[in-house]
């Protein structure tokens, strides 16, 4: 653990941030487009009208051609634990490879055969049959995305585990915990809704293409009055757990909720910047910015936000780190202190064990047991590198609620313009729903980016920093892997988007390939 | 239920299911095995779309166990998913980059437009075939001749080759290399004896099924000698035991011949399995008049028998799964790589639905192959690669 190469830690994280941010731009469609797919679908069998089948097995089509290439690339994030972090998956395989696990044998299993129905059932399965497949294809797809979030999320708030001196390893001790933690449920609530806004926007924006062009009309509205609906309900709830998601970081992570605020000096009735320039900072040694340029702030919004009460007081960053025994803080300074008489702790306990030193060995036992919950802290000396990144944790957030807003609104727009049957005349407003399109892969994306950026240097918070968790590999080795990535997910993306541009552009009434 | 089994109890139990899904895993490697078969059974395009279309319906399921079978390992041994996988860095990635490119190939090869060209697309299930197949035959193998490692005190792993794994198949001055490599040429063999089975099962086109049948020998031959040489070796060589009072590691002569014959069932049971494979492909291989073409099902049975009681040799009756040949007492065993007996128990629950799945796939499965693949399919609407 002393000579960790940081080099090597920066291009692991490297990795699996592109790895990861590759899959998220498949990942989301396929959450959403599944279920439009079977709404569609279900108007078919219901209505017996032939269009309703063209409808759908044009988007069938594209979530196709779009599913492939998410699961290619979710492999790898999966045998990314073992093969770049490696001290990782032993430090909380006991709890991080159940999740993993179940989402296998439950849920990708489910997925990938009724696919095969969907896809070649159509003379061969019954109509309903066929209908209760493509239903199981969204059932599937989105219990998949459960038990990673899962395991995301209890990264971000590991509870209903204990730590086991012996084997020097985390252990579940309660799943149900694990599961039903309320960071998991509400981490998989917004993650997954935001992939059927996202799945919305795009139905949206491919059919206001055909408007503009002024072909397949009734198909395009047809298709535009299901997505908007189903992007409107979306995104309310994506608005309401995103707004309890706030609170959770607030309590659990309140680090990343101060950078990602930008809020150095905590204060109560904390005023929101609604909208903010940071300054360049001007020392390297600080490479954070302290201060903004410009801004525009909501009085007492940020207590609100954190605590439900305006006059709560926000943690700032300086607080978190210098403590704040009014508001019964611990600085990091003596958390960093209580860490490393953990470490110690826990290496006095295996030598005694080796030497048989019973006293020694029940006494620093019980000084681990009191410190673990700051083991992680152990690993610095310096207080500044516990603070993540503070201007992309700031940025991130605002691109990801200012755009959420955006979709909002532009489905509400969208569905009166339908309702007053004006839609194919307002070129303005086709052109912003093309226009939004890759807004909501921005958007999508800036959530994982203040998720995973804003949560440095932890792996495991406060438990496990990132740089004790990689493989030792030579950093060449790393280096090539990335570049390969890099290189294939490209080439895969560009071909993904041709052929999905060509395909649209050959419309609903090409059957076949 | 799992409650009241021990923690070695458990620890089995989750060995038989790694061991179950391997098993699995192989047999449906078939759909590798066809990939690389593509340009020698189609000679026109309409051959060459058949034969894609016949195993684009199944290779999703060859993907989902390969996706479950690394899942299950990660919860229920991961000791091995960390010192295995963080260790042999190198042949993990090319296995990885292998199934990258398979899992795009099917879906954009026919497509307009589709960047790359269909050739490419080919080569990419081609690649895939090859490289996957015998990258984790040869990595499997090492369960049984080992790997150089060695595991700390707060059970951190450390690889010692800087080689990263890929030792494991090029260093040819380490006999053990010629075993790892022996089984993943049998495995890329076997892989494409069982795609002329299941081709012989499924296409009804004539030109395609003459070639197939013609093609089978000369896979089998080849798969039977590496075999042979494979398991030939397996029972004349030391093994990792590990005595079950101190858990101590010591090399013990013929210990895999020894698993065999104090576990009669087990032995019985790979012989079973090795008569099922030869049988499927004897019989599809005999009668020309009126064709058997069913093979497919002995042979895939008589797999699954097979490499699952290869994985219980390898972990069953007091042996190192994954041994180190650097330091024997890292070795990695059932009982030193495993779970907690909670994570254990509460995964075994989970596992009570594999009937279920497996159910499911076959039905859908039955539902999907219920007419065997024409050329009229293929220029009907619907779905096709």
């Amino acid at each position: 653990m002393e000579n960790i190469d940081l080099g090597l830690v920066d291009w692991s994280r490297a990795q699996f941030a592109l790895t990861a941010m590759y899959h998220w731009v498949f990942v989301p469609l396929t959450l959403g487009l599944a279920f439009i797919v079977a709404i569609m679908e279900s108007i078919y069998v219901k209505t017996g009208k032939e269009e309703w089948k063209k409808i759908t097995l044009f988007w069938m089509k594209l979530f196709g051609i779009n599913f492939a290439i998410g699961v290619a690339t979710g492999i790898i994030l999966e045998f990314e634990f073992g093969t770049n972090w490696s001290n990782y998956s032993w430090f909380v395989g006991d709890i991080f490879g159940a999740p993993l696990a179940i989402e296998g044998i439950m849920a990708f299993f489910l997925e990938s055969t009724f696919i095969a129905v969907m896809f070649f059932g159509w003379n061969k399965v019954s109509k309903k049959f066929h209908l209760l497949s493509s239903w199981l294809v969204a059932f599937g797809a989105n219990l998949s995305a459960l038990w990673i979030l899962v395991a995301n999320a209890w990264m971000q708030n590991p509870v209903g585990m204990r730590f086991n001196p012996d084997t020097a390893r985390n252990e579940m001790e309660n799943f149900w915990e694990v599961l039903l933690s309320p960071t998991a449920v509400n981490k998989f609530l917004h993650t997954v809704t935001s992939g059927y806004v996202l799945a919305a926007l795009f139905v949206l924006g491919v059919s206001a293409w055909f408007l503009l062009k002024k072909r397949e009309q009734l198909f395009a509205k047809r298709s535009m009055v299901v997505a908007a609906t189903f992007g409107l309900f979306s995104t309310l709830f994506l608005v309401v757990t995103g707004d309890e998601s706030a609170r959770h970081i607030a309590t659990i992570q309140p680090m990343k909720f101060a950078a990602m605020e930008a809020l150095y000096d905590g204060q109560n009735n904390a005023p929101l910047v609604a909208i903010g320039i940071l300054e360049l900072p001007q020392d390297p040694e600080h490479p954070n910015p302290r201060e903004f340029a410009y801004k525009i702030e909501i009085p007492n919004m940020l207590s609100y936000m954190a605590f439900l009460s305006p006059r709560a007081f926000v943690p700032g960053i300086n607080d978190l780190i210098n403590g704040n025994p009014e508001k019964e803080i611990i600085s990091y300074y003596e958390k960093i202190r209580r860490g490393k008489l953990a470490i110690q702790a826990l290496k006095n306990y295996k030598s005694a064990q080796k030497s048989g030193d019973a006293a020694l060995e029940e006494e620093s036992l019980k000084i681990f047991e009191t410190h673990y919950p700051y083991f992680g802290y152990g690993y610095y000396d310096n207080p500044d590198k516990l603070i993540p990144n503070v201007p992309i944790s700031f940025y991130s957030f605002r691109i990801m609620v200012i755009l959420g807003v955006h979709f909002g609104i532009l489905f509400m727009v969208i569905l009166y313009f339908l309702y007053k049957r004006k839609l194919e005349k307002m070129k303005w407003l086709l052109w912003v729903s093309i226009l939004t399109v890759p807004l909501a892969y921005i958007a999508s994306e800036a959530g994982w980016v203040l998720a995973e950026v804003g949560r440095q240097p932890w792996v495991i918070q406060d438990l496990m920093p990132t740089l004790s968790a990689v493989s030792k590999i030579d950093q060449t080795s790393v280096q090539i892997t990335f570049w390969l990535f890099a290189a294939i997910f490209t080439t895969l993306l560009i071909a993904e988007i041709k052929i999905m541009l060509t395909q649209i552009k050959k419309g609903p009434n090409e059957g076949g390939h | 239920m799992f409650e009241n089994l021990s923690y070695l109890a458990l620890q089995q139990y989750w060995w038989i299911i790694i061991s179950l899904l391997a098993a699995i895993l192989v047999f449906l490697m078939f759909v590798q095995g066809g990939q690389t078969l593509i340009y020698t059974l189609g000679k026109t395009e309409m051959e060459r779309k058949i034969i894609i279309n016949a195993l684009g319906r199944k290779w999703e399921f060859t993907f989902t166990t390969l996706v479950t079978f690394g899942g299950a390992f990660f919860a229920s041994f991961p000791l091995f998913y960390a010192t295995s996988f963080g260790g042999a860095y190198w042949v993990w990635m090319l296995i990885l980059f292998c199934f990258i490119i398979q899992a795009i190939a099917y879906e954009f090869r026919s497509k307009p437009n589709n960047f790359l060209g269909s050739r490419t697309y080919e080569t990419f299930l081609f690649v895939n075939g090859l490289l996957g197949t015998i990258l984790i035959g040869t990595a499997v193998a090492t369960f049984f001749t080992g790997s150089e490692f060695s595991i700390n005190d707060m059970n951190q792993s450390t690889w010692k080759n800087s080689f990263r794994g890929l030792e494991l198949a090029f260093d040819f001055t380490n006999y053990n290399t010629f075993i790892n490599l022996s089984l993943g040429l049998a495995v890329f063999f076997l892989s494409r004896t069982m795609a002329l089975l299941y081709f012989i099962n499924t296409v009804a086109h004539g030109n395609i099924i003459e070639r197939a049948r013609k093609q089978l020998v000369r896979e089998a031959i080849p798969f039977v000698v590496f075999f042979l040489f494979f398991v030939g070796n397996l029972l004349l060589m030391k093994g990792f035991a590990v005595d079950p009072e101190t858990k101590i590691v010591s090399m013990e002569s013929y210990k895999y011949l020894h698993n065999l014959l104090e576990m009669p069932w087990l032995f019985a049971l790979f012989a079973i399995g090795v008569i099922l494979v030869l049988l499927g492909i004897y019989r599809t291989i005999t009668c020309f008049e009126v064709c058997h073409d069913k093979g497919i099902w002995a042979t895939g049975f008589g797999i699954i028998f097979t490499v699952f009681s290869l994985f219980l040799m390898a972990g069953f009756n007091h042996t190192a799964f994954y041994p180190s040949t650097f330091d024997l007492q890292s070795s990695l065993t059932i009982e030193n790589a495993s779970s907690s007996q909670y994570t254990l128990t509460a995964m075994s629950y989970v596992s009570l639905l594999v009937p279920f799945v497996i159910a499911y796939i076959w039905w859908a499965w039955k539902a999907i192959n219920n007419k065997k693949i024409t050329e009229s399919e293929m220029n009907e609407e619907g779905h096709s690669y």
